[in-house]
């Protein structure tokens, strides 16, 4: 976690220029031409630098503002270094008064460097260090700062970042230099940014023909922008806003319901990944298993004991972590089948009451040899923040991913049911134990596999939701009664019910939950299933033919 | 020297004196003083609870090695609620029939509270609650160290209004009695004081450890996308916290856009978080690790030595079991003997340093009284202080923004004795004024 102070290499385009511009203007022909200087004119520079840092260490927030703007407007080349710092939290003074650059704020004890020549100065206690404290308003009056220089910065990550930052934040000194950097612009995304940036500011002057600019874009300051215009006092103006927000409206709408949508089949992916072991294990052997949420419980451990044997690489621990998931759920799995449920085979009650003391035991098991609190299993970077789809959609990348996951999962569950020799003895046992043992097939070898696989499974759902909620003790105990509603909802026996029933289910419990609540929606839904099965017992894709009798 | 040590050093000469007689073997051999421990080790609330255990362990280790009280050791008798509210009721009335406990230290969430209450009543035992709480209770065994709504909700609430410049509030929170109470005051408080429109503001529950936060997030990003300034006004407790703030993070939610303030989060919770995206998002507690005073350095490092975990993080439940406990056995010292009601008269008025820099008092409504702190997270887990009150708050039993509770005083010396005390009818209102203000709370 080091922020060394970075000097950025930066490239002059802009024109004519004034305001906070024209300082960051000069503030990169500085960094540019930083020649060697003399050493009592670094002393005289270094003075000059200590009384700017100086007016920021004050307690009212509103006079750090002014020394901010001083910074700003000052020649000074490193700035830019001490802006960031300060932003980050990193700007220090010791108790001698030397301002610092905290390295590593971690521990007790933290590295630190000079903030004025640089130098790494060791390790000082943080009882020794006093932060120059910032807040949300001096956050965002830095932020827009540093926006404003990295406008020219060659990084086009930087420049997207300022100028989606820039957007509503545009000043009559930035809108004369702006234009120039549009044209200068070579990306268009960036480019079509400023362009909408400049166009609130215009809009804000009067100007009837910046609506065009603004017309087709979802983003939220935009539609503040264009709101205030309606309501504004030019007449031909209002007009103009009140139609270009008409369409974003319409445009709004529909967004908001692909999202709601994929808050739906995320959601519902949850539930199918959690059900899908049952809908084997149930629906296909008949076998009630109440520790089915302990072996998805299971499988999220093994997520966090792998990122345990691999630190520092949570994304290849996350990977190697599904086929061990796989394999310790399935290993539970076989050693509850082969230790119980074979021994109460045809006694679903029997199954039930012995099914859920294991999965006390397992549980309690949990707390006594790891721990009874979650356990925090990392996200990888490439699985944090969101796709954009545009200003008014983004998908959240760790649900897509579990999205993508719960699909795969049931693809493979659909090929190893209908294409290999074991999908074929499952249903062949299923459908008419005894024959099937008269046929050569070994019964209770097919209950084993049957069982691991479903367990197995269970132990990869355990895997994805380690990256949705907490891993703890009581993880299996929340997705138990729904993986049962599901699988019943779907249709006792059926793979494509439970992936029908899941999803769905999703959907109604966002659709839903807008405008009952969290917990209204999911009674809600309880109910929905509740009149379903009284109007049809056998779910939604009841089995039909020989093997619905037996 | 800070006050504080003086006041350590006095009060070790004086215990001295009271026991020159008693060698170190006898009290060794003289009865233990029993300190019930009544925290969830386990289930949704271990998160924040454990540590609570762990605190109170270490404090009353600190105490046997200044030689006990009263020449007596002391001794901890903890059990676990599991986070199972009618099992605390369960636990306290075995802690205080079987084990015979002197005082409790204990619970977290207000309802868990509300299941012990009649059993510490009916056997007169003491509980010193240490979270942050909705108030409109008073309780005669019953001494709270958390903050009461006046001394936190409201004073953040200020913040938010006089500092931030915040317009639109989504207030959102965990379905029990505590978000639901805070909330209602929180609404009232803004209609009434601020002239906030019904319209800007949102209200919505979750269950206990809720986990899919995809459509409430959004919700508030919607809110927030008005143009007016927005702030999230949380008070989701437990676990759930985990998945709210992974999914703020994911959604893209900036402090610097729309701020969310916690009354239940603190660094113990921030730990299984990573922090990064949260920078600028604010709670509002008494107390945080990063206060930068010697005797808050002295407690960190007491408390790393003691958990051996260089990456322990302390909070403020934490430092009102501090404050609990050293009032508690300060009471203890002034009465001279354990004995429950001596010991809840003794208390009244004790006052002892706090962990920032200051001084807490029990008031006669057995609250006590706190500075109110706002901070701001930064990515190291910690909490940056952007605010404080200039002095010390204290703690307001009945609100004074709810109907039924505006009359309400408590005051627990004698002649009064009352813990709803109407200064309207000019009587001790008994059980029915605080059905009132719960009748007033339902409606």
């Amino acid at each position: 976690m080091s922020n060394v102070p970075r000097s950025r290499p930066v490239e002059a385009r802009g024109g004519a220029a004034s305001g906070p511009i024209h300082h960051a203007l000069l503030l990169l022909l500085l960094c540019l031409l930083m020649l060697p200087v003399g050493a009592q004119a670094q002393g005289e520079r270094d003075a000059e630098a200590i009384a700017l840092l100086e007016a920021l260490d004050v307690r009212a927030y509103a006079d750090k503002a002014r020394a901010i703007e001083a910074i700003v407007g000052s020649d000074d080349p490193r700035a830019l270094d001490w802006l960031q710092a300060l932003l980050d939290g990193r700007l220090q003074r010791t108790e001698a008064g030397r301002f610092v650059v905290v390295l590593d704020n971690r521990g007790r004890d933290w590295p630190v460097a000079d903030a004025l020549s640089g130098e790494a100065l060791g390790e000082m206690s943080r009882r020794e260090l006093d932060r120059i404290g910032i807040n949300n308003a001096l956050r965002n009056q830095l932020r827009s700062a540093i926006a404003v220089v990295d406008l020219y910065s060659p990084d086009l990550d930087l420049r997207r970042a300022s100028a989606e930052r820039l957007l509503g934040e545009v000043d009559a000194d930035l809108a004369v230099p702006l234009a120039t950097v549009i044209e200068a612009e070579t990306d268009s995304g960036v480019r079509q940014r400023l362009v909408q940036a400049l166009a609130i500011y215009r809009l804000e002057q009067g100007e009837v023909a910046a609506v065009a600019d603004l017309e087709g874009s979802l983003h939220p300051r935009v539609r503040v922008a264009l709101n205030g215009a309606a309501n504004g006092d030019d007449p031909v103006l209002a007009d103009a806003a009140r139609h270009a927000l008409n369409g974003i409206e319409q445009m709004l709408k529909l967004n908001r319901a692909a999202e709601t949508l994929y808050f739906g089949l995320s959601l519902g992916s949850v539930l199918v990944l959690a059900a899908i072991g049952l809908a084997i294990t149930f629906g296909v052997m008949g076998v009630i298993n109440m520790a089915h949420g302990e072996l998805i419980m299971l499988g999220a451990y093994t997520t966090w004991a792998m990122q345990q044997l691999l630190p520092g690489q949570p994304g290849l621990a996350l990977l190697l972590a599904i086929p061990a998931g796989f394999l310790v759920a399935a290993l539970a799995g076989v050693a509850i089948e082969r230790g119980v449920i074979q021994f109460l085979k045809g006694r679903p009650l029997e199954t039930l009451l012995a099914t859920f003391g294991i999965s006390l035991i397992l549980q309690q098991l949990v707390r006594t040899v790891i721990s009874p609190l979650n356990r925090t299993v990392v996200t990888p970077e490439w699985m944090s923040g969101s796709l954009a789809i545009n200003d008014a959609l983004s998908l959240t990348l760790n649900r897509l991913y579990v999205l993508g996951f719960a699909l795969l999962v049931f693809a493979a569950l659909m090929l190893i049911m209908r294409r290999s020799r074991l999908g074929l003895e499952v249903r062949a046992v299923t459908q008419n134990r005894a024959m099937a043992r008269a046929m050569g097939i070994r019964a209770t070898r097919v209950d084993i596999l049957t069982f691991a696989l479903g367990s197995g499974v269970a132990g990869l759902a355990g895997v994805a939701l380690s990256q949705l909620t907490n891993v703890g003790p009581n993880l299996g105990q929340n997705y138990i009664i729904d993986s049962f509603m599901v699988v019943v909802f779907g249709g006792v026996g059926n793979l494509w019910g439970t992936l029908v029933a899941g999803l769905s289910l999703g959907v109604i419990n966002q659709v839903l939950e807008p405008w009952a609540g969290a917990v209204l929606a999911k009674i809600i839904v309880l109910v929905f299933i509740i009149l379903f099965i009284q109007k049809r017992p056998r779910g939604l894709f009841p089995q039909k033919g020989r093997a619905a009798e037996g | 020297m800070t006050p504080s040590h003086n006041n350590k050093i006095l009060a070790a000469s004086a215990l001295a004196l009271s026991i020159a007689g008693a060698s170190a073997a006898q009290a060794q051999d003289a009865d233990p003083i029993r300190i019930g421990i009544l925290h969830s080790l386990s289930g949704t609330m271990a998160i924040s609870e454990s540590t609570l255990k762990d605190t109170v362990e270490m404090l009353i280790d600190q105490q046997n090695a200044e030689g006990g009280l009263l020449g007596r050791p002391l001794e901890a008798v903890v059990v676990d609620p599991a986070s199972n509210w009618p099992l605390f009721a369960e636990r306290a009335r075995e802690l205080l029939a079987q084990h015979e406990v002197d005082v409790v230290f204990g619970n977290w969430t207000s309802v868990s509270r509300k299941a012990v209450l009649p059993v510490f009543e009916e056997l007169n035992g003491l509980l010193f609650y240490p979270v942050q709480y909705e108030g409109e209770e008073s309780s005669e065994n019953v001494f709270y160290t958390g903050a009461a709504p006046n001394q936190q909700a409201i004073p953040a609430v200020e913040y938010l209004i006089n500092e931030v410049g915040i317009e639109r509030f989504a207030l959102l929170g965990t379905d029990y009695v505590y978000p639901r109470t805070t909330n209602r005051i929180l609404e009232a408080y803004l209609q009434e004081e601020h002239g906030v429109a019904d319209d800007d503001i949102l209200v919505d529950y979750t269950p206990f450890g809720h986990s899919d936060w995809q459509n409430i997030v959004a919700e508030v990003r919607r809110f927030g996308a008005e143009g007016k300034p927005t702030a999230v006004i949380s008070t989701i407790n437990g676990d759930a916290n985990v998945p709210f703030y992974r999914e703020l993070a994911n959604q893209g939610i900036d402090a610097a856009d729309i701020p969310v303030i916690a009354f239940s989060v603190g660094e113990q919770e921030l730990t299984g978080i990573d922090t990064a995206p949260l920078v600028g998002h604010l709670a509002a507690w008494n107390y945080f690790m990063s206060v930068d005073t010697d005797t808050n350095y002295d407690f960190i490092d007491a408390w790393i030595d003691w958990t051996g975990d260089e990456e322990a993080v302390t909070n403020d439940p934490m430092e009102a079991h501090y404050i609990g406990f050293n009032m508690w056995a300060e009471a203890v010292r002034k009465a001279g003997t354990t004995d429950v009601d001596a010991v809840k008269d003794a208390i009244i008025g004790v006052t002892v340093p706090n962990l920032s820099g200051g001084y807490a008092a029990m008031m006669p409504n057995h609250h006590i009284t706190k500075p109110v702190l706002i901070g701001e997270v930064q990515d190291n887990g910690q909490f940056d202080i952007v605010w404080q009150t200039p002095s010390s708050v204290a703690g307001d039993a009945w609100s004074d923004y709810l109907p039924g509770s505006r009359d309400l005083i408590s005051d627990w010396r004698a002649p009064l004795r009352c813990g709803n005390f109407n200064v309207a009818t000019g009587s001790c209102g008994g059980s029915n004024a605080a059905a009132e203000a719960e009748a007033a709370l339902a409606e």
